[in-house]
């Protein structure tokens, strides 16, 4: 008969091995749903993790691993402040569009008057952006005490919405013969969020991102505040008792959260997207729930957890092009990842052990 | 303006509040055990293409909606899997169900796009629907119109008169007493998660298989969520449960018929609407927490 023990703390071995550990179970387990699609199990899990790297076409999926690492990564860097904290903000798809939107708004007000001032602008622009969508939640919980999980959530939709209304309303191009979305951000040089580096994928974004990881770093670390977070979601009351404001947290994560998401948006829209359409989101903010869970919440680990998600996103899309897998089964293949990972967690707070039946 | 008919519209309120409150009401089944199961979206899509695909294929819609059941509760096992047996945070665990779920639901929804699903008879309520007005607004709908009210009925007089009741909202309010008093914590909490899940198929199936009837990706698009938020509106109540499914059915049908109606405000502001309300409603209903079972959301794990 096996026994739950808890362990007095979580095990560091365990908490750095199950990330591993669940993406191997996920890719035993993805092979065989490959499988049961009648596709070659070993062959799909080679074209999503080895072909993008190191296959005949790596030179063009390379740079393309950067571009979609980005966003994810200053999204989750958002999204792990508030988790640790036990703060829920699940609407980042919603402040990721908003942030676009923002961004893609002050470039078109300028258009076509160029000036180095215009992307700093639109940089400010969709962090604050993202900030306000996020502050919606945390105002509201603040003040009136509602769930934030809810309400970011609820906004999601409604920034779809209003991402529809603008490309087909007020930012859709007057030369774009009736097309619904807007200008292309990309031909006008003022705002294009041109790759640094030639052929390798390094945007803003990609620097951006780099930059949070680090500052997360430090914070989470050495700086007070980063304490207090970690103190308010491992014992509530103890926070509470060391003077932890538990506004402010919600304020500062969820606004923080809300500002990287934004700045992913703008970054995607100046750049690799191009445009405001109405499928420019893709799902990131979701997907960067899991990329910050599978980083165990940690920076460092959130930039390689965002690495491998960007991967599975890339390869996804080969193994769709030239072995016809259907997209929903990478969707799937993501989304079993999380499953996973939750569930050898618990290897990280409980031990295992063998126990006799007992004379009750 | 003038094209809208009431009948019709109360009718409309009626079918577009089903697959909420059915979801909604499995949902406050599982919070009132105590456990929050965020997964109630990907739990709907799931069973919204499992109802769909067995009613198309079986040609019947009963045993669409009989998959979409087990569909549910075979999400929602993988749900107390995770949290009762693993003892993974709720919050995440949801997230991950919901995340997977769409993902599943989309992979098996290939090759559904642009069919129609056998239709759902009406029942036959003999002189009932010759009732003017209310006939046509309450007595003429399907089954599951009708199934959905009584479950209403029976969840609420389950947690209220019998023994069940009491020791599901033992479990929920207090679980180490309950455990201390020798009930099962883990077995009530699992059968409650299913029944959510069973619930929650049946909802998702009531979109694809009657209110639409299609099936594409992501068709529930935050029923699941909305259907969450209800359970905070009706404060973990039954009754009030069914009075926020009609209210967001309400909003639901109104914005879709001014849509129709071609009103000058634009689609998109109208499709905001029931997202909008549901955060006000959450805004208005958040000063009354007293009512929220007292071990929601919290890992039970036996230690001593």
């Amino acid at each position: 008969m096996l026994r739950l023990e808890p362990r007095p703390q979580p095990s560091r071995l365990w908490t750095l091995t199950t990330p591993p550990l669940a993406v191997l179970i996920t890719m035993i387990a993805g092979g065989a749903l490959f499988a049961a699609l009648g596709k070659d199990p070993v062959e799909a899990i080679a074209t999503i993790f080895w072909q993008p790297l190191f296959g005949e076409f790596s030179f063009y999926y390379r740079p393309q691993l950067l571009i979609k690492a980005a966003p994810l990564i200053l999204i989750a860097i958002g999204l792990s402040l508030g988790f640790r904290a036990g703060i829920w903000n699940i609407g980042a798809e919603g402040q990721y569009i908003i942030g676009a939107l923002a961004g893609a708004g002050v470039a078109l007000a300028f258009y076509p008057y160029e000036s180095a001032l215009i992307f700093p602008l639109m940089v400010l622009a969709g962090a604050l952006g993202g900030w306000a969508w996020a502050m919606i939640p945390a105002l509201l919980k603040l003040r009136f005490g509602t769930n934030e999980i809810l309400v970011s959530l609820m906004l999601v939709y409604v920034a779809e919405q209003l991402l529809a209304a603008m490309a087909l309303g007020l930012m859709k191009n007057p030369e774009g013969r009736g097309f619904p979305g807007s200008r292309n951000l990309r031909q006008y040089d003022s705002a294009h969020n041109a790759e640094l580096i030639a052929g390798t994928g390094m945007h803003w974004g990609v620097a951006a991102a780099l930059i949070a990881v680090i500052l997360a770093y430090i914070l989470l670390s050495r700086h007070s505040l980063g304490f207090h977070i970690r103190l308010a979601g491992q014992a509530p009351r103890a926070a509470r008792f060391a003077g932890v404001h538990p506004g402010r947290l919600v304020v500062f994560c969820l606004g923080t959260a809300g500002a990287l998401a934004g700045l992913a948006g703008m970054f995607e829209v100046a750049g690799p997207a191009g445009q405001v359409s109405i499928d420019f989101n893709v799902g990131y903010g979701f997907t960067a729930i899991i990329v910050a869970f599978l980083g165990r919440l940690h920076p460092v680990g959130i930039a390689l957890a965002g690495l491998l998600m960007a991967l599975t996103y890339i390869g996804g899309e080969m193994a769709q092009s030239t072995m016809g897998l259907p997209a929903a089964a990478i969707q799937l293949f993501q989304g079993m990842l999380l499953f996973f990972l939750l569930a050898v967690d618990l290897l990280t707070n409980y031990r295992i052990r063998l126990r006799q039946r007992e004379v009750a | 303006m003038g094209t809208i008919n009431p009948e019709l519209l109360l009718a409309a309120v009626i079918v577009a509040a089903t697959p909420i409150l059915l979801a909604a009401l499995g949902e406050l089944v599982v919070e009132r055990a105590g456990v929050l199961n965020l997964g109630v979206e990907g739990m709907m899509i799931t069973g919204a293409i499992c109802g769909f695909a067995v009613a198309v294929n079986s040609g019947s819609p009963a045993l669409g909606f009989v998959a979409a059941a087990a569909g549910g509760a075979v999400l929602a096992l993988l749900f107390a899997l995770l949290t009762q047996v693993a003892l993974a945070n709720q919050v995440a665990s949801g997230l991950a169900l919901t995340l997977f779920g769409l993902g599943l639901s989309s992979l098996l929804g290939q090759g559904y796009q642009g069919i129609k699903p056998p239709p759902t008879p009406r029942l036959d309520l003999g002189p009932l629907s010759d009732i003017p007005f209310l006939g046509r607004v309450m007595f003429s709908h399907d089954l599951m119109v009708y199934l959905a009210l009584g479950l209403v009925a029976a969840v609420w007089a389950m947690l209220k008169y019998t023994r069940a009741g009491l020791i599901l909202r033992a479990v929920g309010e207090n679980h180490d007493a309950a455990h201390a008093l020798g009930y099962k914590v883990v077995r009530v909490r699992v059968l409650a998660i299913l029944f959510g899940g069973a619930c929650a198929g049946l909802g998702g199936a009531y979109i694809s298989l009657v209110r639409v009837p299609q099936w594409t990706e992501g068709m529930t698009s935050g029923a699941g969520w909305i259907a969450l938020a209800l359970v905070v509106f009706a404060s973990w109540k039954a009754g009030r449960v069914l009075l926020g499914a009609w209210l967001f059915g309400g909003v639901t049908v109104l914005q879709l018929n001014l849509q129709a109606a071609g009103f000058a405000i634009p689609v998109e502001f109208l499709s905001m609407s029931p997202y909008l309300i549901t955060i006000l409603v959450l805004v208005i209903m958040a000063r009354d927490k007293s009512c929220a079972p007292a071990s929601l959301g919290r890992i039970f794990h036996a230690s001593q």
